[in-house]
């Protein structure tokens, strides 16, 4: 039983194309429902995720891909990076990640990534890292409870 | 998907007008442009973000390493026209406690150019 619809997308990890995934996610999450500062929220922790993919691929001389799900429930957004070009389970390797420690230092001291994966942490409800096959992360984002009661209507709502 | 930047010179001032999006494609020119700047001795670096509409990690790790740069070589890192997504952004990380920091005023208009 699907209770969720699946979007996938697949990207070369060039820097070039981060902003255009940031008109995805801007376009899927203003189509649920979320609000505009939720939406900036998603933009910045979706191009979080993917410039860490993007600088990686970069260093290693070698240009993969960068694919990304999106899990649209009627609550919540699921978003899932891969530094993998090849499509992955969603439900399978939701169930193998791991919940995400961000570790205590001042901002100054963080490593290269470090402040982007503190900020996805910090804009998201929940993430998630897998490091198994390269790095996956998943990020959830619930929509505004204040919206959903006000508006049975779920994802049909409409942003006008 | 672009920025543009800006930059008005004046004795021991610096005035950078950043506009656009700052993100891991448009950081390096952020950085060629700022850096130097902060790299002249006893020089007021005036960052103006008024017309940024998005910037995350990356655009912050250059504004932090303007801000190191800066203290090194006796020099003063300031932004300014910051609007209320950049503060949070600044808030979340603590930044704002740490960096000469000027949000939009309410009401505007009162911008003061130092």
């Amino acid at each position: 039983m699907k209770t969720f619809d699946f979007i996938q997308m697949r990207f070369p990890a060039k820097a070039e194309y981060v902003g255009i995934i940031r008109l995805s996610i801007s376009g899927i999450a203003s189509r649920m429902g979320f609000n505009y500062e939720e939406i900036e929220d998603l933009k910045i922790a979706i191009s979080e995720a993917v410039t860490n993919t993007v600088t990686h691929a970069y260093k290693e001389d070698e240009i993969g891909e960068v694919s990304i799900g999106f899990g649209v429930y009627s609550d919540r957004l699921e978003i899932m990076v891969s530094d993998r070009g090849e499509s992955f389970n969603f439900e399978e390797i939701k169930e193998e990640i791991g919940p995400y420690h961000p570790r205590e230092s001042p901002i100054e001291n963080l490593r290269e990534g470090g402040l982007g994966l503190f900020l996805i942490d910090a804009l998201m409800d929940k993430v998630e890292i897998n490091n198994d096959y390269g790095v996956i992360v998943l990020m959830t984002k619930y929509i505004h409870e204040a919206e959903v009661d006000s508006d049975d209507n779920e994802i049909s709502t409409t942003q006008q | 998907m672009n920025l543009s930047i800006d930059i008005q010179e004046r004795e021991h001032h610096s005035i950078i007008f950043v506009q656009g999006e700052v993100d891991v494609y448009t950081a390096e020119q952020l950085k060629k442009s700022l850096i130097p700047l902060t790299e002249e001795t006893e020089n007021l670096v005036e960052v103006n973000l008024d017309g940024v509409r998005y910037m995350d990690s990356t655009g912050l790790g250059i504004l932090i390493g303007a801000w190191k740069s800066a203290k090194k070589h006796h020099s003063h890192l300031k932004l300014v026209q910051l609007n209320n997504r950049l503060m949070r952004l600044f808030k979340v990380t603590g930044l704002d406690q740490m960096m000469d920091i000027h949000p939009i005023k309410q009401g505007g208009n009162q911008y003061e150019n130092v």
